[in-house]
């Protein structure tokens, strides 16, 4: 299954390199993984999501938990919770039936068109992960260019919080 | 406030924690710290031969304490042959601090001379580790580096030092801190009192009880809580490999080590238990056999300070986080409030049940089928000339299994070796550190021909200092456990598992200014033995001829159950 795994940490050096190395180290699977700095200028929030059955999640949050720079690490999928990634798509859009339906499809997913050129449209998007994916099924693979993804970026609902 | 330089700071910081010796071999990247340690008395510096040797000492000492050992290495290959070192104390829990020089800061990342990524390189094998940043931080850090590796699950810490961090001629205020804070890092002080409940009852309800307890029991310094809570409960107990002297040896409800070379009586009272209390012990490979069939019957609590030791390989019915000699204090004050008792009757049959298992086949190895020296008497005769008091520091392989099967450990902390990452070349340096911190003591190195020759130019350094152990050498001219598994599993072809080209022991112990007796009879080992032992300010290799063809039994039978098990060359259970 696939969990979300939202990670407090102290902002040192070396605290990253620590997490990835946990998980090449230990056999765990990274299908994303995004950090930055919050609103604490001495805490970063890392999300990381990962595939695996209920003994290897809790072995990835008990882990992690046993890094000295970790705080806090919570897996958002036991919960209700948001998750949402950015995607900014580039596209090959040369004639008028291709811009016009990757213009219908970007409305349709409530996307926005954010560079254009005379061959090319890019589109950002947001949203889950798997509507990310259907964006790319839905226009099919043969004009996309070129793909970057933000990775999951996840949150509690309601009054929960990661917090120290 | 006193100015100290970053160099000074590091020497001052490791007297205030009390430190007495460190171990180490110095380097560019180390000239400031190692002036700082020639103009001060405090903190005695032990030079070793190899970086190796440096942690292995600083290991060592903290297994026989409990207080983590200090090794100081230079940057580059000084840091990189510190890393088996590293490893060895991670895998089997040791606190232990490892500062490590690094080039100048500026130079950091360059390619500069002798430097190394120490952080990057030892990352997966330490608990934590520091990059000083700013000289004024040395104390704090290094308070820090000892608080992580003394507490919750001990460990390694490296601490890497870039010279610049220790000019002598840029000094800042010193303050040792008294304690620290950390927000990150809190460990565990007391398990959960309605598990430990759950677990009482359990125990009282058991029918066929076994205590499984490993090495936690002896760092965690909870040996007497163990011995109070299997006497109140009268069932049996078995150690692990890193577990021995956690419960008496010589105790009749003791049953010895389990698991792949354990006795034949604790593997198959685990196997046909019904409530496994594990404490402190971490269901390793080495333990378990295969673990879809491991103990079908057991119900299993298992007391663990780190929580990602339980339920790793085998899953816990009842987990307990907690440091084992406050969980174990708790469970013995609930089990004599219980109202209840476990069943005695339950508990004869049960243990009618594991004496005939001791009957059949406990502790034997036969003697008569070669004229040889056996490796197990040797063992046996070492435990009876030392009492069972010796500490016995280990290295790898054949002999590292018969001295954990065949000596009588009584008392925690004595038995000293490799478990985790089976380092050959462990045992002479480990033998060093312990006599060092306990010259009153006797102190054995148990080892082979193959081991030693990995750590044996600390010879000098035992010249250099004085430091007079006893090794105790099993030479049967080959690398006796790679040489049984290629007679069990590849029809004897022993490939590259001959000790050819051996020196003569005598005569190269000898040359360093060390005693060296050579036994090849068994009706002179005893005689041997004592006068080594009578020797004590001299360093005495005893060089032991014994049979080259011998095995390890109990020999479990791969992913096979506890039970499954090679008694000896031809018997299986």
């Amino acid at each position: 299954m696939r969990h979300i795994i939202s990670v407090l940490m102290e902002n040192e050096p070396g605290a990253l390199s620590r997490v990835v190395g946990l998980f090449s180290q230990r056999n765990f699977n990274i299908e994303s993984l995004t950090v930055a700095p919050t609103e604490d200028e001495t805490l970063s929030r890392l999300t990381v999501t990962t595939i695996g059955d209920d003994r290897v999640v809790e072995q990835i949050t008990k882990q992690l938990n046993k890094l000295i720079d970790i705080v806090k690490v919570v897996d958002l999928t036991e919960g209700d919770h948001l998750e949402r990634e950015l995607m900014m798509i580039k596209m090959k859009a040369n004639n008028g039936t291709v811009r016009a339906e990757i213009k219908r499809t970007t409305d349709i997913f409530r996307g926005t068109i954010i560079d254009v050129t005379p061959n090319t449209f890019t589109v950002q998007l947001v949203g889950a992960s798997s509507k990310l994916d259907a964006f790319i099924e839905a226009l099919g693979t043969s004009n996309i260019m070129e793909v970057v993804r933000s990775g999951v970026s996840g949150i509690a609902r309601g009054e929960k919080v990661l917090s120290v | 406030m006193e100015l100290l330089s970053g160099a000074e700071m590091v020497v001052r910081a490791l007297r205030d924690e009390g430190v007495k010796f460190i171990y180490g071999y110095p380097g560019g990247a180390l000239l400031h710290i190692y002036d700082a340690i020639f103009t001060q008395d405090d903190v005695e510096h032990i030079l070793v031969r190899h970086e190796q040797a440096a942690t292995h000492m600083a290991d060592a000492y903290a297994r026989a304490t409990g207080k983590a050992g200090v090794a100081l290495v230079t940057s580059g290959p000084g840091a990189t042959n510190a890393v088996t070192g590293i490893a060895t104390a991670y895998m089997d829990s040791i606190p232990m601090i490892v500062i490590t020089g690094q080039v100048m800061s500026h130079l950091i990342g360059e390619d500069a001379f002798q430097e190394t990524d120490m952080i990057g390189v030892s990352r997966p094998i330490v608990k934590h580790s520091f990059s000083v940043q700013r000289p004024e931080d040395i104390p704090e850090i290094i308070k820090k580096a000892f608080h992580i590796a003394e507490s919750g699950r001990p460990g390694p810490v490296v601490v890497d030092i870039p010279k610049d961090m220790t000019t002598p001629t840029d000094r800042y205020e010193y303050e040792y801190p008294k304690s620290v804070k950390m927000r990150s890092y809190n460990p565990i002080s007391k398990g959960h009192s309605g598990q430990i409940k759950k677990a009482v009852d359990m125990l009282l309800a058991a029918k066929r009880p076994v205590i499984y307890s490993g090495g936690g029991v002896i760092m965690g310094d909870a040996s007497d809580e163990l011995i109070a809570l299997a006497k109140e409960l009268g069932c049996p107990v078995t150690n692990t490999l890193m577990g021995l002297g956690g419960f008496p040896g010589t105790d009749p409800q003791f049953i010895g080590m389990l698991g792949m070379h354990g006795s034949y009586e604790a593997n198959m009272a685990m196997h046909h238990s019904d409530m496994i209390l594990a404490v402190g012990a971490r269901f390793d490979d080495r333990v378990t056999n295969g673990t879809d069939k491991f103990c079908p019957t057991a119900k299993i609590v298992h007391i663990d300070i780190d929580p990602a030791s339980i339920s790793k390989t085998i899953k816990a019915d009842v987990p307990i986080v907690g440091p084992a000699q406050a969980v174990l204090k708790e469970m013995l004050e609930q089990l004599q409030a219980a109202k209840t008792k476990p069943s005695a009757e339950s508990l004869k049959t049960w243990w009618e049940q594991i004496e005939e298992w001791r009957g059949r086949h406990g502790g034997r190895y036969k003697t008569d089928d070669s004229k040889q020296m056996k490796p197990q008497q040797v063992i046996e005769m070492l435990s009876k000339v030392t009492n069972g008091d010796a500490y016995v520091c280990s290295d790898v392989g054949q002999h590292q299994m018969f001295a954990a099967q065949y000596y009588k450990f009584n008392k925690p902390n004595r038995w000293i070796n490799s478990g985790g990452l089976g380092t050959m070349g462990f045992g002479l340096p480990a033998a060093m550190g312990v006599k060092l911190n306990f010259p009153e003591e006797e102190v054995v190195c148990v080892t082979g021909e193959g081991s030693i020759q990995m750590n044996i130019q600390e010879l000098s350094t035992i010249s250099q200092y004085g430091i007079p152990v006893k090794v105790i050498c099993l030479n049967n001219q080959s690398l006796g456990m790679v040489r049984q598994w290629q007679d069990m599993n590849y029809e004897s072809r022993h490939s590259q598992s001959y000790m050819q080209s051996l020196p003569d022991f005598v005569k190269l112990v000898e040359s360093y200014g060390h005693v060296g007796i050579k036994v090849e009879r068994y009706e002179d080992l005893e005689g041997a033995m004592r006068e080594a032992f009578a020797m004590k300010d001299r360093m005495v290799f005893m060089d032991i001829a014994v049979d080259p063809f011998e095995h390890v039994y109990p020999m479990q039978v791969p992913r096979g159950s506890m039970r499954d098990m090679w008694l000896s060359k031809t018997e299986r259970t």
